[in-house]
């Protein structure tokens, strides 16, 4: 049956009017066969490769978005954890450092905007390489524009190492106070049960049980979806998770077509469909307004927490009906500084620090992208870690922290980042009662009991 | 150009009905020997929509030289066009 002009033109709508896009591609790519133990020769090896599969992408990106009409916005790349190729080289912050400049060149001959993968997995236990790396983090982020960096501190297996966890707050404060505004932290996500296939940033990189190449699709509407639901504001809340449902349904059905036949033209297998809801400062563009749409006076007022239960549940629904290939992160993004929604609850004393951690336990992807005064301790940045990630690895889900301390900031203040990133009001941190000695105690949280869940 | 099997794409055009549009769009395929397999058009939420199916497969340009005309009629007729491969439509809106 030929297609009707209602299905069309709601289709052109969904990208003409409410920025329904092909968020993200990014292509994995493993390294694990260029590890050395000459840096000179690794560099060379790992930056032929970026740049060849980078240029490919980003060439028959550009084929499908002419072809499809819906814009493919960012075209990424995520490589094997680079902690795993430092494992033969001289354990010095140096060498971590040139790695990712080496990588930084390459992204930048490529045309490719974030590069990904320059973390760790540590969950239980840190080797001295990985320690050296976490030491070069603030170094490497700060001189280098497109290396992203993850640590993976938590899993419900293992527990938490809150050695790690303890070391990071101290890092991430460090590498605040080298970037303007503290930005250089928007680029290191802290995770709990981190997925090997995420395609979005920070927090992407190719995991080691991944194929040689893997392409994976991040789509995003948020958009798309408040429009449907402002389109209904009167029908009871059963009815409206089957108006988000199908809609979703239909933009994860494109990103599937989009992201296989993109693989199909690289060679290169096909990974998986994000189907995470990833909003950006664009009006209307917002994951906090599908929730005011709902009825929620504004975001992080009460009844926040069950709508974005409702919202995440109706998601996954429609998507994994559309593609047997959803994975990656596939929850909902809250990201303060990126949802013009989300700032304005902020601003306007909605939504506390503390009730975004609450959204966290339904929502995927944790406290992310949110500004604090640059003067807190580093162990309250380790604390906010900690409870954080606990969230994830006793509900057996991903958690991640993207914590931005602004040096010189004080609560309430606004501060830009540029670009994609966004702007965001510095938010309160309750720092009367210390929980330094907590952090200072070290060790691991052991991993919890899956069973007796009550 | 070498033989290519059909290719079926969607042209949909929005903005306020007015003299010309077929002909104007039709004469455009034409020249690139686009040939059209089907016209509708309605008036949906107030607004004018056309959608043409026409197949590309033995058009004498690409896809994007197609896309830049159909993007100077449409500044010239102050509508908006779009071009896009139909196999997005059966993918979004079939099960």
């Amino acid at each position: 049956m030929r297609i009707s002009p209602e299905e069309v033109f709601e289709t052109v709508k969904m990208t003409l009017d409410h920025h329904f896009d092909i968020r993200t591609v990014t292509l994995g790519i493993n390294l694990k066969d260029c590890m050395a133990r000459d840096l000179d020769w690794l560099t060379k090896q790992a930056q032929a490769r970026i740049v060849e599969n980078g240029q490919l992408l980003n060439h028959c990106a550009k084929g499908l978005e002419q072809k499809y009409g819906i814009p493919i916005t960012n075209r990424r790349i995520a490589v094997t954890p680079v902690s795993l190729l430092l494992e033969p080289l001289p354990r010095k912050t140096s060498t971590a450092v040139k790695l990712a400049k080496a990588l930084d060149t390459a992204a930048k001959k490529a045309n490719i905007d974030f590069l990904g993968g320059f973390g760790a997995m540590l969950q239980k236990g840190a080797t001295a390489t990985e320690e050296n790396l976490i030491d070069a983090l603030p170094e490497a982020l700060s001189q280098t524009r497109r290396i992203c960096g993850f640590l993976n501190l938590a899993s419900t297996v293992a527990g938490i190492n809150m050695n790690a966890v303890a070391k990071v707050g101290h890092v991430i404060r460090d590498l605040a106070h080298r970037t303007e505004n503290g930005v250089g932290c928007a680029k290191l996500a802290v995770f709990a049960n981190v997925p090997e296939d995420s395609p979005f940033m920070a927090g992407a990189h190719h995991g080691i049980g991944e194929p040689d190449f893997s392409l994976n699709v991040g789509i995003s509407g948020p958009g798309v979806v408040r429009s449907v639901v402002a389109q209904n504001p009167d029908c009871d809340l059963t009815q409206l998770s089957e108006v988000i449902k199908r809609t979703v349904f239909k933009i994860t059905r494109a990103g599937e077509l989009i992201g296989r036949e993109l693989a199909g033209l690289m060679k290169v297998d096909f990974g998986i469909v994000d189907i995470s809801l990833a909003p950006t400062t664009s009006t209307g563009d917002s994951v906090a307004e599908i929730i005011e749409a709902m009825g929620v006076g504004r975001m992080g007022s009460p009844g926040t927490t069950a709508a974005l239960g409702l919202l995440i549940d109706a998601v996954k629904k429609g998507g994994a009906m559309a593609s047997a290939n959803v994975g990656g992160l596939s929850g909902t993004f809250i990201p303060v500084s990126e949802d013009a929604g989300m700032i304005r609850a902020v601003r306007s004393g909605a939504l506390s620090l503390d009730k975004l951690e609450a959204l966290t336990s339904v929502c995927s992807v944790g406290l992310d992208m949110f500004a604090v005064p640059g003067d807190i301790p580093p162990e309250t940045i380790s604390a906010i870690i900690a409870d954080e990630l606990s969230i994830g690895v006793v509900n057996n889900k991903t958690t991640s922290v993207r914590i931005v301390p602004v040096p010189g900031a004080k609560p309430g203040s606004i501060v830009h980042f540029g670009g994609l990133l966004g702007s965001a009001p510095v938010m309160k941190v309750a720092t009367k009662f210390s929980s330094a000695r907590f952090i200072h105690r070290r060790g691991r949280l052991p991993a919890p009991i899956l069973a007796l869940r009550n | 150009m070498a033989e290519k099997a059909s290719q079926i794409c969607i042209v949909t055009v929005t903005g306020k009905d007015r003299v010309g549009i077929i002909a104007r769009l039709a004469n455009a395929m034409a020249k690139a020997n686009i040939n059209i397999v089907d016209v509708n058009q309605k008036i949906m939420e107030d607004t004018f929509v056309m959608t043409m199916a026409v197949d590309i497969g033995q058009a004498t340009i690409d896809m994007g030289q197609i896309k830049k005309q159909l993007d100077r009629i449409g500044r010239q007729m102050a509508l908006k066009i779009s071009i896009q491969d139909e196999s997005i439509f059966k993918a979004m809106h079939r099960v």
